[in-house]
């Protein structure tokens, strides 16, 4: 039963890996749902003309005035909260995978051009993206938040600037070992232009570290983003993220309304621990120190 | 050695230079900067004598000298909210910050470090499971929830220990410190326990990651070989081998410790820099934003020269290599 | 008189992901008190693992599947690892291939020597100075009280490999396994240490062996040689009469294609094919398919054949005269 590509290899890898399949399955599952959340939720949290302020802050499992159950009840304005979970899974991971991408994008290419060129131009990159990574990523965003004000798109910018220089440095270090190595040389030696031997020949022998990388950093952009909005800074009220939800759901906490916070984070967690599970396995199947 | 640190001074003094200018551009130049000089309940006259007073009709770069000079002389501006020097307004909330941080990352370290280890050394055993899986916890679950969970269980349900404030203090160098009572200690239990656990699946994780691949080595074989225990092993050689790795992510992690400090101190109401900034980032605030800004630039600056000095004590390879 | 080491039918399995591999297939020898053998093989013939199996440090998934190591008559297969662990070191040393891979880095050498010490006996610190100077002294190392205190970076890498055997000299065994010690060196370098290990051994009455892919490096210091293929012995026998007239077709292949043995100016002699994988042997004889004397009985495995004078090989069409 051995496998003939690497691909098929490394899905065998995997899948001895029982928790992980699992981890693989609940994220491929909740982004479905995400996805399907209008289709799906029981109310449009959005409208606030669904809302009814009697309905606020009723426990789990509360019939409300229209007529269908509040499993996991209602917030402080009377939004059902499995509704407005589901539409803050979608914010979230809507939010995590295009400020991913674009820092994926942005990280990889300087990353991998610095170690290209080298001499002056690697030295000044990296030490810029040394010194960024050696600042907290969150003051980052928590300071770019502040100064460019709420929205979607101040929001991703300031995920992207706390998250790209990750990818710089993983896509350089990776290019770094690459360039270095006999068939980089030898490709260069044939009148290819440089960018396509960066493109076509180095980054495609970065993408493993990068992926590793990646899942981590969607993983991280998702919480970055709750715990902005959590503190404030994030999306506006308009648009409760799940970190919202949370905040909103705090000061009622201390009076044993539990639910408004937990179920929240509770979704917020599984999301995460999944993803950050899978990322794990892909890891220690890629380490090659690890293998035997 | 001393042309190093000679050197890496240097470098330090010129990432202060574009920090200064970042920041100068990022809260002074980017919307409209006599709000950050003035309140914004002046009168206009006020307003306009102002502008005068700070230069701001001077070109952008007089400004950024004058904004430089200023620095240097330590005057940050008053604050808006606490009609205080920013300076002495962050000075006296530091102490709280400082326990806080030290308190959860000497505990993230000393218990993270060795149940690390043993999740390396013994990979497939139930204990090591039970590690990484709090770890993988600790490093998924954001920061915020987890301490919304801890009030809501530990003071709002049990009432075993108070949800906020430092409790009493002590005072020791003229400095207040909630470490030194009983009182203090169960006021910073929570919060402590809320900032560690990051931290902690952090040291689990690189203690893990790194005792995985060193038992692996030929040092280890040949320590075998020789007859030296499992034990003499993993606290002679694994753990010298991996503290390089460790104590990197150990300075580093102490300074955004600080920084994640900011959210468990705004869930916990605790009463330092993290809170602060929160604070007169949602009051607009600026002299203050300015002002830790800098602060944490500085300090991040001074935790990465420690660190690549203690680099150089632990490694020998390196200690010589920058001798020469 | 019963010998030192006697190893019989030992077995060691790696179980992978294609089903159990046969890295030592049965393998027997016995090894006299002083006695120096050398074990020969390609990389993958099992020589190191028959090494690690003898001192009981093969690493998972690789485990002693069947057989016997006896050591002075005393059972090691499985022995606790705590027992083990006291013969490893005391009786039996072990040095690798690579010294800068073997030593710890970033601990002084006085420090490794310490630890392999301790690993045995309690001793004060003035009788601990004194005996690893007078090991590093024995192996050729100048001015060794003050070098305790150097880290291996700090020895060029024959004085490393040095230092590694002043290690496992240390406690004085009776047997030293050596796996490629001089594989990693310079020539110059190599025949030195040859030279310095066959009178240390000669000395102290330490039995050796050396493990090495290179027959004529064997040549120079052992008596007897054993030959390694595809996990088993296939021939073996005092060095001087392999030497002059091997058996096995893969010995005699081996002893073809070693460059001193060339007329100058012509090929050298190469065995055809490439050692087989193996989970993929082939039925019988492993060597048949690279083999010129190959007929239809060689797919039915051999048998060691003892011929006297000490010489064995496993081939049902051997060189040469055969004594009856």
């Amino acid at each position: 039963m051995s496998a003939t590509t690497p691909l098929a290899r490394f899905w065998d890898d995997f899948r001895a890996n029982t928790l992980a399949v699992i981890a693989l399955g609940v994220v491929i599952a909740i982004v479905l749902i995400a996805l399907a959340a209008p289709l799906i939720a029981p109310q449009n949290p959005y409208d606030l003309a669904t809302l009814v302020l009697t309905d606020a802050r009723r426990p789990p499992g509360f019939v409300g005035s229209k007529g269908f159950t509040h499993w996991l009840g209602t917030d402080a304005q009377g939004r059902d909260l499995l509704s407005a979970i589901l539409y803050g899974l979608r914010i979230s991971i809507q939010i995590g995978i295009l400020a991913g991408v674009i820092a994926f994008g942005i990280g990889a290419t300087l990353g991998t051009f610095a170690a290209y060129f080298g001499g002056r131009i690697e030295a000044l990159i990296m030490r810029i993206i040394d010194l960024q990574l050696s600042f907290p990523a969150i003051l980052l965003a928590l300071v770019l938040a502040a100064l460019l004000g709420q929205g979607k798109g101040p929001l991703i910018a300031a995920l992207v600037t706390a998250q790209y220089a990750y990818f710089a440095r993983t896509a350089h270090g990776a290019a770094s070992a690459e360039r270095s190595k006999d068939y980089v040389e030898a490709a260069l030696s044939t009148p290819l232009s440089p960018r396509r031997v960066v493109f076509r020949h180095i980054l495609p022998n970065c993408m493993p570290p990068l992926i590793v990388v990646a899942t981590v950093q969607i993983a991280n952009s998702i919480a970055l983003e709750a715990t902005l909005s959590f503190l404030g800074l994030g999306l506006p009220v308009s648009e409760p993220s799940l970190g919202m939800l949370i905040a909103n759901g705090f000061q009622y906490m201390l009076s044993g309304r539990y639910w408004i916070s937990i179920y929240p984070g509770v979704a917020l967690i599984i999301l995460i621990v999944a993803i950050n599970l899978v990322g794990d396995q892909i890891r220690d199947q890629l380490n090659p120190r690890l293998r035997r | 050695m001393l042309g190093f640190m000679i050197q890496r001074l240097l470098q330090a003094l010129v990432v202060m230079l574009v920090i200064s200018a970042l920041v100068f551009i990022g809260v002074y130049a980017v919307g409209n900067p006599i709000d950050v000089l003035i309140s914004p309940d002046a009168t206009q006259a006020i307003r306009e004598a102002a502008i005068k007073a700070y230069g701001l009709d001077q070109p952008l770069w007089k400004q950024y000298l004058d904004f430089l000079a200023r620095l240097v002389r330590g005057d940050f501006g008053r604050s808006f909210i606490y009609n205080m020097p920013v300076l002495d307004l962050i000075a006296s909330r530091i102490p709280a910050t400082l326990e806080l941080t030290l308190v959860a990352v000497l505990g993230a370290t000393f218990l993270g470090v060795p149940l690390g280890m043993y999740a390396g050394y013994r990979p497939d055993s139930v204990l090591a499971k039970i590690i990484m899986t709090v770890s993988i916890f600790g490093f998924s679950v954001p920061t915020f929830w987890i301490g919304l969970v801890l009030i809501f269980t530990f003071a709002v349900q049990l009432g075993w220990l108070p949800a906020g404030n430092r409790g009493d203090t002590a005072t020791l160098f003229g400095v207040e410190w909630s470490l030194l009572t009983a009182n203090g200690w169960k006021h910073l239990l929570l919060p402590a326990l809320n900032l560690s656990l990051f931290k902690f699946a952090m040291m689990v994780r690189l203690a893990r990651a790194g005792t995985r691949e060193t038992m692996l080595t030929d040092t280890v074989r040949f320590a075998r070989a020789a007859g030296e225990s499992e034990f003499t092993i993993l606290r002679r050689h694994v753990l010298r081998l991996i503290a390089i790795p460790i104590v990197t992510v150990f300075g580093l992690e102490f300074g955004s410790t600080m920084a994640f400090a900011v959210v468990t101190e705004t869930i916990f109401s605790w009463p330092g820099v993290g809170k602060l900034i929160i604070d007169s980032i949602s009051s607009l605030d600026r002299p203050v934003m300015v002002a830790y800004l800098m602060l944490v630039a500085f300090f991040f600056i001074i935790i990465n020269l420690l660190v690549d000095l203690s680099y150089a004590a632990l490694d020998p390879r390196l200690r010589t290599r920058r001798a020469t | 008189m019963s010998p030192l080491l006697e190893v019989r039918d030992l077995s060691t399995q790696f179980a992978t992901r294609n089903g159990p591999l046969k890295a030592v297939d049965g393998v027997s020898f016995t090894l006299a008190e002083g006695e120096i053998i050398g074990l020969v093989g390609e990389s993958g013939s099992g020589k190191s693992v028959t090494g690690f199996s003898i001192l009981g440090l093969v690493d998972p998934p690789g485990r002693i599947t069947g057989g016997s190591v006896k050591l002075a008559g005393r059972e090691l297969v499985g022995l606790p690892a705590s027992e083990l662990r006291r013969i490893r070191g005391r009786e039996i040393a072990m040095v690798f291939q690579d010294p800068s891979a073997t030593l710890n880095p970033v601990l002084t050498i006085g420090t490794q020597m310490q630890l392999a010490l301790e690993a045995h006996e309690r001793i004060g610190a003035a009788a601990m100075q004194d005996r690893c100077v007078a090991v590093l002294t024995r192996v050729g190392i100048p001015d060794a009280a003050r070098r305790l205190d150097a880290h291996p970076h700090q020895f060029s890498g024959g004085m490393r490999q040095r230092v590694a055997i002043a290690i496992a000299l240390l406690n004085r065994p009776r047997l030293i396994i050596c796996d490629e010690p001089t594989t990693a060196l310079d020539v110059s370098i190599q025949a030195q240490i040859l030279t310095e290990m066959r009178s240390l051994a000669e000395e102290s009455r330490t039995a050796v062996i050396w493990i090495s892919h290179d027959l004529a490096t064997v040549s120079s210091i052992a008596s007897r040689l054993l030959v390694m293929y595809a996990g088993r012995i296939i021939e073996e026998g005092p060095i001087a009469a392999v030497l002059r007239q091997p058996h096995h077709p893969y010995t005699a292949g081996l002893l073809a294609s070693l460059p001193a043995r060339a007329e100058p100016g012509t090929d050298l002699v190469q065995i055809p094919g490439s050692t087989p994988s193996l989970f993929d042997l082939p039925p019988g004889c492993a060597f048949q398919p690279r083999c010129g004397f190959r007929t239809a009985a060689c797919t039915i495995m051999p048998d060691l054949v003892p011929t006297g004078m000490g010489r064995s090989h496993r081939c049902h069409h051997p060189l040469g005269e055969i004594p009856a």
